[in-house]
């Protein structure tokens, strides 16, 4: 099944807007494409905007730490965009913290943060090789 | 229960205003009300309307029940008078004098107007009544004014302690002056974020100079505030640690876990640095050229 959660592709990287309220499966069905994308289309960055989110509670935010941890793997930065200050500040109150995923403030800022990581890497490559 | 009392107070009020009047200014310049705050002339108004206010009231004869509709304007005449003096800063019994003082001039009167000693101490008792009340109740708006004043006070403190200033495009910087509580730390972080999202901020400096003391709770605080700028997609750098608070950070063990410089001009330099700006000498000086 494919899942409901549209994934867009810019360049080389994927943008993942969650305009609805998440659930086990549809996480599942997330983590599935998104992986599959990544591989198929040789992203190097993924992009997850949850500026339509109001309430992202432990398990969104075990979802995202998931999608980061998956997207390293498979050599790709993981950037979760446009978190509102009050789901941050729930978030901190909650103690979660989301350690293992880099933050952006939007989607523009977050897809300068990719090119710079991706940029900054290739550099180093070019210089190691 | 409400009951109608018949008394000859309304016809009193009536009849001998003007006297009453007079006798209830002077009793009220004795008592030393007519000061800076207030002007005779502004004093002398309030007093010749409450009067009329009072009489009109009076005429419906419930004296034992203020919160009837008759008593409608002459309530509403009394609130503005103790909201305003609450706002003036007049004292608790100033306020309250205002309407007791015109108990010796009325009490007066009854005795002038009234042979009858039976009916004198009925009447004094029911002009007692209905003045006591007044009072009781003017006193009683002129607190909730007070209260009104301190809480707007303490909310106009938390916004003025809290402010966040945009130093360069995606730079901002949040002094902090005082300690930090948790309710202060629940504004402070809105405010920043608020902030961070208006001005599409990068970079956030924390200024703690002003911090008097660093406890682990103070760190907690903190720390919570930089990781929901992080969460936001802006990282902080924590500056103004002086000597001692660097000392009681080491030896209390905390981790803040966050860049933190000496200064607010370092800490100010590594954001434009991590901004990709750079700040640079107009002119070169001679002696260093190539």
């Amino acid at each position: 099944m494919a899942g409901e959660i549209p994934i867009l592709q810019i360049g080389d990287c994927l943008l993942v807007s969650i305009q609805v309220d998440m659930h086990d499966r549809l996480a599942m069905a997330l983590q599935d494409d998104l992986t599959v994308r990544i591989v198929s289309s040789r992203a190097r960055g993924v992009m997850i905007d949850i500026s339509a989110l109001e309430i992202v509670d432990s398990f969104i935010g075990r979802m995202l730490n998931n999608i980061a941890g998956m997207s390293r793997v498979l050599d790709a930065v993981t950037v979760v965009v446009g978190m509102r200050p009050a789901v941050a500040i729930t978030l901190v109150e909650l103690g979660l913290t989301l350690t293992g995923v880099r933050t952006a403030l939007n989607v523009d800022k977050g897809l300068a943060m990719i090119r710079r990581i991706i940029d900054g890497d290739g550099n180093e490559r070019a210089r190691r090789g | 229960m409400r009951q109608t009392v018949h008394t000859i107070i309304p016809n009193l009020l009536e009849k001998h205003y003007q006297s009453l009047l007079d006798g209830w200014l002077a009793c009220q310049k004795r008592e030393g009300v007519v000061s800076s705050q207030i002007t005779e002339e502004q004093l002398a108004d309030q007093s010749h309307r409450f009067l009329v206010e009072l009489r009109q009231g009076a005429a419906a004869g419930h004296f034992d029940d203020l919160s009837g509709p008759e008593w409608d304007s002459t309530r509403s005449l009394l609130d503005a008078v103790a909201t305003e003096r609450a706002v003036q800063g007049f004292s608790p019994s100033e306020t309250a004098t205002f309407v007791f003082s015109l108990k010796e001039p009325l009490f007066t009167l009854l005795r002038e107007e009234i042979a009858d000693v039976d009916t004198l101490a009925r009447e004094t008792w029911a002009a007692s009544l209905l003045i006591d009340k007044l009072g009781m109740h003017t006193v009683e708006v002129y607190q909730k004014g007070r209260e009104d004043v301190i809480r707007r006070q303490q909310e106009e403190l938390l916004e003025l302690s809290t402010p966040v200033i945009q130093l360069w495009d995606s730079v901002l910087a949040l002094p902090l002056i005082g300690t930090l509580d948790s309710a202060r730390t629940q504004t402070v972080m809105e405010s920043l974020l608020e902030r961070i999202v208006a001005f599409g901020a990068e970079v956030a400096i924390i200024d703690i100079t002003g911090v008097p003391t660093v406890d682990t709770l103070v760190a907690q605080h903190l720390i919570k505030t930089v990781s929901a700028a992080r969460l936001m997609g802006a990282d902080c750098i924590i500056s103004g640690i002086r000597p001692q608070i660097a000392q009681t950070i080491v030896h209390l063990g905390l981790e803040l876990d966050v860049v933190s410089k000496a200064t607010m001009a370092d800490a100010f330099a590594l954001a434009l640095r991590r901004t990709g700006k750079a700040v640079l000498d107009r002119v070169k000086p001679q002696e260093n050229g190539e």
